[in-house]
């Protein structure tokens, strides 16, 4: 078929238009950044420590949205059965949600890209065992691994950051490797090596930089499923301890009075929730079209 | 052997695709006629149109691209206008279409037996069995041996040459009266070339079907066709009888594909390529899409040249270009 | 093929030794196994001969062949809480399990295939767009919340559905099911359309995707190029081009619909394993919770098994390549 030679232009420049091209990504990427502004100034954002017993009013407890309390101030969100103002619990439930999301991906993402890497330039046999290792974690299921680990060595925020990271890094592993081993067959890395160049600059100046697009998609979608994964487990009472909410506890902790018609305590702690996962995955689906080479028309 | 009543009449057809990069007039203006029992040579080099100009006919063109403007005229309708349903009733009915790459073109998870049976199916209310003896005697006639086994295999498990023939075989299921074959023997080793040509020739002479054949390679073209197009850019540059333009080229660029042809070159010489690349389709230049690379070039090829016939008249030659090479000035 | 299937017969086994080998090692090793496998409520005398009993003095590889043979024989420990061996207690609870988890698998398929078909055949049309728009949706919803949104409309707001629980059952071949009754149907339904949520998406977004792909492909325009009917090109040619990988994905994905059933089971209280799992873990009935996570193993890596030769099956590329020349 004809293909129209488009003129050349800065990769980031390209990614970063035609990422901006579609109004729905632009949007998801907007209100990503607005849910992390509002986590990180929380302490500024919110009037009142949520889990700060002593700033908690107990008869201000299970008010309705808009309801206002023995002070006389408003609850926009409502009140939890502690009487914790919805809002507040909100905004810090999300910053932890938030801070152990992320944080599991990060360190996910350097052990699967050295990894990787490892595997890759290493070939042989060594490549096909780390392979092999990495085929058979990802058949299966998430929760399962993280439950498999939590039971192993006990619950504990530590502990549940290091179920997630267990979870996640294969992938990362899985797609840094095969477009390393893409990379080290092209015939630039041929061409340096026969001027001697060491392995590791090789590896670092050239293959390194190619593997990152593929690895940037695979953990904008894990970020998002890393925060439903520690959501789902605080949920079921095996992931964070209940000195550091999360969204997840939040929402069980509204469990019980759900049948009494008192749906805000788990209604509004799951629209943040859902808003975070949402805004992610819109910016990374729109990051995966951007970013793959074959859809480019 | 051809007749003078024209089957099909391609009228200023151009068809334009609307890509995020710009608008790529991947034909852009192109007229030929197709004669009952005719073989036309359609020869360019990739990128030129002449893929998008058969697809253009049957109406198989792709979003983003669409139909502009033109007709194409077949029997006396006109095909741009004409409905789906009438469409796919000629698709593989009267008109058929070969592609280059056998092993895409048919389907890879199902069987041959079945994308046979479904071509006869389509155009004729038979039964399966009737269809399954077509297919089976078409197979035959293509030259495939062991066409029973051939038919209950699956597409990979044939050889290029192989497949091909199934293709050329589907094509003429349902005994079409133009074949559009889109550079099928590209993608064959050189040896199947030779034969698949010789015998597509020979079931063109047997069954009277006029063929476009489709091509880069003006080899094939010198043995097999009777008239030639040559395509640039998106337009027809010169046609003409396969005598005439491959002994007296009239454009520039039919004498650069000619003198390109390396067996051309005595041994020792130079080998002569055309200088410079094909243009992108998102920024030709204005004009003559030629110019830039033309070793005729004048000032007057800022304005696009017209197809202008000219030598005795009834010849059919004509060419698009303002300084065409002067063994023909003459005649002009 | 044979030798294919074989092949990957041994890796399965060698696959699920070394998990058994890892839920062995860390609950007898790294856990406190004593606490783990002997009620810490027993007397000291009870724990004493407990401790013998399970060969708790021994040396470990000892230890694993004694819960290598006992897992073979299907003694897995006993429940502290009930008493009974826990495996038992799972498989009873495993008829419930499986029919929320194919209940929700089928919702996925018969719903989830055709919109993404639709999807991928007018990706412009408004359809199309709502559909996808739907799917993200469906993707980013947190299980366990849309779990108790649907209690909180349906049961409470609405006061159609039962809110929990397990309808009435009747027995099919010795197994329990509910989904013979109307009221087990009300009871069956909003579970597994929570459970189905996510797989759901996940199937539109396939199905598009390789929808999408598959039109790109030239056997679409030559089957065109013949005359065929639109039907029968989506129908035939690009559906079963499609199948394969989707079916494989199906496949992997009920493996994990069964382990994410424990998040359904809890929020609407269906006595299946996964609510046993997680009652377990609230009593430390820690028995229950090793027997649990070796058998979903085992159906994880028995599932994987079966789809890969399926998958082989299916696509004649693969099965054939054996054969040929």
């Amino acid at each position: 078929m004809n293909a129209p030679h488009a003129p050349a232009e800065a990769p980031l420049q390209r990614v970063l238009r035609d990422f901006v091209s579609d109004p729905v990504a632009l949007a998801g990427a907007v209100l990503l950044l607005l849910i992390v502004a509002a986590a990180i100034a929380a302490p500024l954002l919110s009037w009142q420590n949520p889990y700060d017993l002593a700033q908690l009013d107990l008869m201000d407890g299970r008010l309705p949205p808009g309801a206002r309390g023995a002070a006389g101030r408003v609850y926009w969100l409502g009140t939890d059965d502690q009487g914790r103002d919805m809002a507040c619990a909100i905004l810090y439930g999300l910053r932890i949600s938030l801070v152990v999301g992320a944080s599991a991906t990060i360190v996910a993402l350097a052990i699967g890209l050295t990894t990787g890497l490892v595997a890759a330039v290493a070939g042989g046999k060594l490549d096909a065992l780390v392979m092999r290792i990495v085929d058979i974690q990802l058949s299966f299921p998430a929760i399962l691994i993280a439950l498999i680990l939590l039971a192993v060595v006990g619950q504990g925020t530590g502990k549940i950051v290091v179920a997630l990271i267990a979870v996640q890094w294969a992938y990362y592993a899985r797609t840094v490797r095969s477009a390393a081993i893409v990379e080290k067959r092209k015939e630039y890395v041929e061409a340096a090596r026969g001027l001697a160049l060491s392995r590791t600059r090789i590896v670092v100046r050239h293959v390194l930089p190619n593997c990152l697009p593929p690895m940037l998609v695979v953990a904008s979608v894990q970020i998002a499923s890393a925060i439903a994964l520690e959501a789902t487990l605080s949920f079921l009472g095996l992931g964070l301890p209940i000195t550091e909410p999360s969204l997840g506890l939040l929402i069980a902790n509204g469990y019980q009075y759900l049948l009494s018609g008192k749906y805000w305590i788990s209604f509004f702690p799951g629209i943040a929730l859902l808003l975070t996962i949402l805004s992610i995955n819109l910016v990374s689906d729109q990051l995966r079209d951007v970013l793959n080479p074959r859809l480019q028309r | 052997m051809s007749t003078s009543v024209p089957l099909l009449q391609v009228e200023n057809l151009r068809t334009h695709f609307f890509t995020r990069a710009g608008v790529v007039k991947a034909v852009d203006d192109v007229s030929f006629v197709v004669r009952k029992g005719e073989v036309l040579g359609l020869v360019g080099e990739s990128g030129s149109g002449k893929s998008i100009t058969a697809y253009s006919i049957l109406r198989l063109v792709d979003d983003p691209g669409r139909i502009v403007s033109g007709r194409v005229l077949f029997d006396g309708r006109d095909l741009v206008t004409q409905s789906p349903q009438a469409m796919r009733a000629l698709r593989g009915g009267r008109i058929a279409m070969i592609f280059q790459d056998p092993m895409m073109t048919l389907n890879p998870v199902l069987r041959v037996d079945l994308q046979m049976i479904e071509a006869v199916l389509a155009h004729e209310d038979t039964t399966r069995h009737i269809a399954r003896q077509r297919a089976r005697a078409a197979l035959v006639r293509v030259g495939i041996p062991a066409p029973d086994e051939r038919l209950l295999a699956y597409p990979h498990q044939l050889s290029g040459g192989m497949r091909q023939r199934v293709a050329i075989a589907i094509a003429l299921l349902n005994r079409p009266e133009l074949i559009i074959a889109d550079e099928p023997t590209t993608a064959l080793d050189v040896t199947i070339q030779g034969q698949i040509l010789y015998e597509m020739q020979a079931l063109g002479r047997e069954t009277g079907a006029a063929i476009i054949w489709i091509t880069h390679d003006l080899s094939v073209v010198a043995g097999l066709a009777d008239r030639v197009c040559v395509m640039y850019a998106g337009r027809i540059v010169e046609e003409g009888s396969v005598t005439d333009v491959l002994r007296h080229p009239a454009h520039p660029y039919t004498r650069g594909l000619l003198d390109s042809v390396p067996s051309r070159v005595p041994r020792g010489a130079r080998l002569r390529p055309i200088a410079g690349m094909a243009p992108s389709m998102l920024a030709l230049p204005s004009g003559c899409a030629f110019r830039d690379r033309c070793t005729h070039a004048m000032d007057a090829c800022v304005a696009a040249p017209e197809m202008l016939p000219f030598g005795p008249a009834g010849n059919g030659r004509a060419v698009r270009c303002h300084n065409p090479l002067p063994s023909l000035l003459v005649e002009r | 093929m044979l030798a294919y299937v074989v092949r990957r017969a041994l890796q399965s086994v060698v696959v699920l030794v070394a998990m058994s080998m890892l839920v062995f090692v860390g609950v007898y090793e790294v856990g406190n196994p004593v606490d783990i496998l002997i009620n810490p409520q027993a007397e000291p005398i009870e724990r004493e001969r407990a401790i013998a009993a399970l060969g708790l003095d021994r040396p470990l590889p000892a230890q694993y062949a004694h819960f290598l043979s006992g897992a073979l024989h299907g003694d897995l420990g006993r429940s502290f809480v009930h008493g009974v061996p826990a495996i038992s207690l799972i498989l009873q609870r495993m008829p419930a399990t499986l029919e929320l988890a194919i209940a929700a698998m089928l919702i996925a398929i018969i719903v989830g295939i055709p919109l993404g078909l639709l999807a991928g055949l007018h990706p412009r049309s408004l359809a199309a767009r709502a559909i996808m728009a739907g799917s993200i949706l469906g993707f980013s919803l947190p299980t366990f919340w849309v779990g108790l949104m649907l209690i909180m409309v349906f049961s409470v707001m609405l006061g159609v559905l039962p809110s929990s629980g397990r309808g009435p059952t009747t027995d099919v071949l010795g197994v329990p099911v509910s989904f013979l009754s109307i009221e087990g149907w009300r009871h069956l339904l909003l579970p597994a359309l929570n459970l189905a949520l996510f797989k759901l998406a996940l199937l539109i977004r396939l199905t598009r995707a390789g929808t999408r792909e598959a039109l790109l492909q030239d056997y679409v325009k030559f089957a065109r190029a013949k005359g065929l009917t639109n039907a029968r090109v989506v129908g035939v040619h690009v559906l079963r081009n499609i199948l394969v990988p989707i079916v494989t994905v199906i496949g992997l994905e009920f493996g994990s619909v069964i382990a994410f059933a424990i998040v359904t089971e809890s929020v609407f209280a269906w006595p299946g394993m996964g609510k046993l799992l997680v009652d377990s873990i609230g009593l430390l009935d820690r028995p229950v919770i090793v027997a649990y996570l070796l058998l979903i193993v085992a159906i994880v890596i028995v599932i994987n098994l079966a789809v890969d030769i399926l998958y082989s099956a299916l696509d004649p590329r693969v099965r054939l390549a054996g054969q040929d020349a």
